[in-house]
C-alpha cells in the first residue's frame, strides 16, 4: 500500500526528493505473553499487526494513538531496537531488519532517538561532555580535540551554555536535559529522529521551548522525523502528516491538515473530539466512546474498533478493514468512511 | 455566589531539605465555594499539590510543615483539630483522589474489601450493608457488572476503571468536597474524557465541590466554574472560568495560554510556538519582588524589588502583577 507523495503545498520549503526515503511495508510485531515449559507460545501479544505507511526525506510524521496501540513499538522496530515478527523497513533501499549487527551499528549513525524522559536516558555519573563525546567515539568521530569542539558547537546549537561540559545530569532541569538529549541525537547528524513523546514529561511551559528546538534542528538539517505522542494538539503542531494507530494498526494517514479537519474515522473523530480546549467558549459535540481499549492478545474479529465504534454496523465485524485511499492523499481504514 | 464551604487564608507550608527550606505554599489564599468546580493549575513546583495534601493535613513531618494559616471548613479552622479529630473529616467529608490510582489502591485487597472498609470506618455499616452500598457506588461510577467486578483485584482492572474505583471510594461517604490532583494524567484522551464527564455528573447529583488540580489547561477550560493559577507556591491570577480564558491579566497565565498549540486554530507548520523563556524556579532561593520576574516579557524595574499582592482589578478578578494594576514606576 502506498501512503502517497508529500504534500504539494510542503514541496517549496522542503526538499522532497523522488527516492524513497523510508518505507515500511506490512509490519508486524507480536510478542509472546507466556513463556516457558508449559503453554509456551500460544498467546500473543498483537502490538503492531500489519502497518506500512512511508516517509520522504524531511518530513515530519506523527504518530499517534492511546496507550497499547503499537505506536511506541513501531519507533523501536525503525530504531532496529527490536526485530519484526515479519514485514520490511526498507531505509533508503535497505532493509533494516535485515541488516547485521555490525551494519546496524553503521545505520544507528543515520537514524537516533529522542526519549520520553530525559533524566532516564541520561547516565547519571557521566558529565554532559563524556555524554556528547560517546556516540562520537563509537563512530570515530576526528580527533580529540575536533570532537571536543564539536561537544561545544552542539550545546550552542541546542540552546545551551558550552561551558556545561563538566557538569553532570542532575544539575540540570527537565528542559535542559531534554536539550541535553536533542544534542546527542543530532551529533552524529542523522536523517532520521524518532522522538518518542518528548515532551509529555515536561511542564507546560517548557514543552514549546523543546518543541521549537526540534523544528529549527529539523529544518536545518533537512532531517526527517517520526514523531511519536499521544497530545493530538502538539502533533497536529509539529507534522506534515499524521498516522493514527489502534490496537497495532493504522487506522487513518493523511495530511495533518486534511485528518484534523476532516477525520474520516471514527476513533478519530472520537480522539479529537475527546481534546480538552483551552476555551470555555468552544462548545463541542462529546463523542464519549464506550469502555476500555480491547485487549491485543485477544483480538476481536472484524474491525478492532468495533467494540467502541458509535457508528458500528454489522457488516463492520466481517472482516479487518484495510486502509484505503478515500481522499486524495487521505486514507483510512474504516468500512462507513467516504 | 455560591457560599464558602472551605476557606484558605494565608497558607504557608514549607519543607526542610539539604538545600534549604523550600517554601511550596507561600501564603495563598483560597476559597472553595458549595457546589462549585474549582480550578487550581500550575505546574510542577507550583504547590497546587501541596495545597491540597496542606488542607487534608498529610503533609509529612519531617520535613514538611504547615507553618502558618487557616482553612476554614464548617467553622472550625482544620489546622487546630487533633489528628483523631482530623480522621472524621478527611476521606469523609473531604474526599481526594490522585493521579496514579494504582499507588493509592492497595494491591493485595480487592476493591470491594477497600470500599466497604471506607464505609465500615465511617459509616459504620454493617458487612453486608456495605457490601450492597458498595455495588451501588461501582453502579455510580459506571462499573459494569459491577456485582462481579467488585472481588476483582487493582491489577485486574485498566487504568481508566481504577481511576472509576478511586472515585467509588471518594464519593462512598457522601463527602461535601473532593479534591482531585491531576486525576486523569496518566490516562488516554478518551478515557480523560469519560472520567470527566463522569466527575462532573457526580458533582452535581451529590451536590458536591469539586477542587480540580491540573496542569492541563484545556481540562480546567472544560470543568471548572473559577481558576486559580499558581506559580512558585502563590496563586499568581484568580478568576471566574470564562474571564479567565478570554482575559488573562498575569503575563505569566497569558505566556502559558500563548504557548499551547491548538489543533481547532492549526496554521501551518511553519509557525513556531510562542514560549515563555527560562526555567520553573526552585523554591528555595528567595528573591524579592515578583517570583516570575526572570521569565517575564513585560517586567518593569519595579517587579524585580517588591512583590505585587493579589488584587482585584475587575470584578472577581484578581491578579498579582504590577504591570496588569497600570505600574509604571515605584
Amino acid at each position: 500500500m502506498n501512503s502517497g507523495s508529500p504534500s504539494r503545498s510542503d514541496t517549496k520549503r522542503r526538499p522532497f526528493p523522488g527516492t524513497e526515503f523510508l518505507s515500511v511495508t506490512n509490519l508486524k510485531k507480536y510478542f509472546p505473553l507466556r513463556s516457558g515449559l508449559f503453554g509456551g507460545g500460544h498467546a500473543w501479544v498483537h502490538a503492531v499487526d500489519g502497518i506500512s505507511f512511508e516517509l520522504a526525506q524531511g518530513e515530519i510524521l506523527g504518530l499517534v494513538g492511546e496507550s497499547g496501540c503499537g505506536k511506541s513499538t513501531t519507533g523501536r522496530l525503525i530504531l532496529g531496537l527490536l526485530e519484526p515478527t515479519s514485514g520490511k523497513i526498507l531505509f533508503m533501499g535497505e532493509d533494516i531488519s535485515k541488516a547485521s549487527a555490525r551494519r546496524m551499528r553503521e545505520l544507528r549513525r543515520e537514524i537516533q532517538i529522542i526519549f520520553q524522559d530525559p533524566y532516564a536516558s541520561l547516565n547519571p555519573r557521566m558529565t554532559i561532555g563524556a555524554t556528547l563525546e560517546e556516540p562520537l567515539i563509537i563512530h570515530r568521530y576526528g580527533s580529540s580535540e575536533e570532537r571536543r569542539l564539536h561537544v561545544r558547537q552542539l550545546l550552542e546549537k541546542v540552546g545551551l551554555d558550552p561551558d556545561i561540559v563538566n557538569r553532570y545530569p542532575h544539575e540540570f532541569s527537565g528542559g535542559q536535559r531534554q536539550r541535553i538529549g536533542v544534542a546527542r541525537a543530532i551529533a552524529l547528524t542523522p536523517k532520521l529522529i524518532v522522538a518518542d513523546e518528548p515532551v509529555s514529561s515536561l511542564d507546560v511551559s517548557i514543552q514549546a521551548q523543546v518543541i521549537n528546538l526540534l523544528e529549527n534542528i529539523q529544518e536545518e538539517y533537512g532531517l526527517s522525523m517520526i514523531f511519536i505522542a499521544h497530545d493530538l494538539n502538539m502533533v497536529r503542531h509539529i507534522s506534515d502528516r499524521v498516522a493514527v494507530m489502534y490496537l497495532g494498526r493504522i487506522v487513518e494517514l493523511g495530511q495533518a491538515s486534511d485528518l484534523y479537519r476532516q477525520p474520516l474515522h471514527p476513533y478519530t473523530q472520537a480522539l479529537l473530539a475527546a481534546i480538552p480546549i483551552p476555551d470555555p467558549k468552544v462548545k463541542r459535540n462529546r463523542i464519549l466512546l464506550e469502555g476500555d481499549l480491547p485487549s491485543p492478545v485477544d483480538l476481536p474479529k472484524g474491525c478492532r474498533f468495533y467494540s467502541r465504534c458509535p457508528q458500528r454496523v454489522s457488516d463492520c465485524l466481517r472482516e479487518d478493514p484495510e486502509l484505503v485511499q478515500i481522499r486524495p492523499n487521505h486514507w483510512a481504514a474504516c468500512i462507513l468512511a467516504k | 455566589m455560591n457560599s464558602a464551604l472551605l476557606t484558605i487564608r494565608n497558607l504557608r507550608t514549607q519543607f526542610h531539605t539539604a538545600e534549604g527550606v523550600i517554601r511550596a505554599v507561600d501564603g495563598i489564599d483560597l476559597t472553595v465555594r458549595s457546589g462549585r468546580v474549582l480550578g487550581v493549575v500550575g505546574e510542577s513546583g507550583s504547590g497546587k499539590s501541596v495545597t491540597a495534601l496542606s488542607v487534608l493535613r498529610l503533609i509529612p513531618k519531617p520535613p514538611g510543615e504547615i507553618v502558618s494559616g487557616e482553612i476554614l471548613f464548617d467553622g472550625t479552622n482544620l489546622l487546630t483539630l487533633r489528628e483523631k479529630e482530623m480522621q472524621t473529616i478527611r476521606g469523609k467529608r473531604i474526599a481526594m483522589i490522585f493521579q496514579e490510582p494504582m499507588t493509592s489502591l492497595n494491591p493485595v485487597f480487592s476493591i470491594g474489601n477497600q470500599i466497604s472498609e471506607m464505609l465500615r470506618l465511617h459509616m459504620k455499616m454493617s458487612r453486608k450493608d456495605a457490601r450492597h452500598r458498595t455495588i451501588e457506588l461501582l453502579e455510580m461510577v459506571g462499573i459494569p457488572s459491577a456485582d462481579r467486578r467488585i472481588d476483582e483485584y487493582p491489577h485486574q482492572l485498566s487504568g481508566g476503571m481504577r481511576q472509576r474505583v478511586m472515585i467509588a471510594m471518594a464519593i462512598s461517604c457522601n463527602p461535601e468536597i473532593i479534591f482531585a490532583d491531576e486525576p486523569t494524567t496518566a490516562l488516554d484522551v478518551t478515557i480523560q474524557a469519560q472520567i470527566l464527564v463522569l466527575l462532573d455528573q457526580l458533582r452535581e447529583r451529590l451536590g458536591m465541590s469539586l477542587v480540580l488540580i491540573s496542569h492541563d489547561l484545556g481540562v480546567i477550560a472544560e470543568v471548572a466554574h473559577e481558576v486559580a493559577i499558581m506559580y512558585a507556591g502563590r496563586i499568581v491570577e484568580e478568576a471566574g472560568t470564562e474571564e479567565l480564558f478570554s482575559r488573562p491579566l498575569h503575563p505569566y497565565t497569558q505566556g502559558l495560554l500563548a504557548s499551547l498549540p491548538r489543533f481547532d486554530k492549526a496554521g501551518g507548520r511553519k509557525e513556531r510556538l510562542q514560549v515563555i523563556p527560562g526555567t520553573v524556579p526552585t523554591l528555595t532561593e528567595s528573591l524579592p519582588g515578583c517570583k516570575f520576574t526572570p521569565r517575564c516579557g513585560v517586567a518593569i524595574p519595579h517587579c524585580g524589588l517588591e512583590e505585587p499582592p493579589l488584587k482585584e482589578i475587575h470584578p472577581g478578578h484578581r491578579v498579582r502583577c504590577w504591570v496588569a494594576f497600570g505600574e509604571k514606576s515605584p
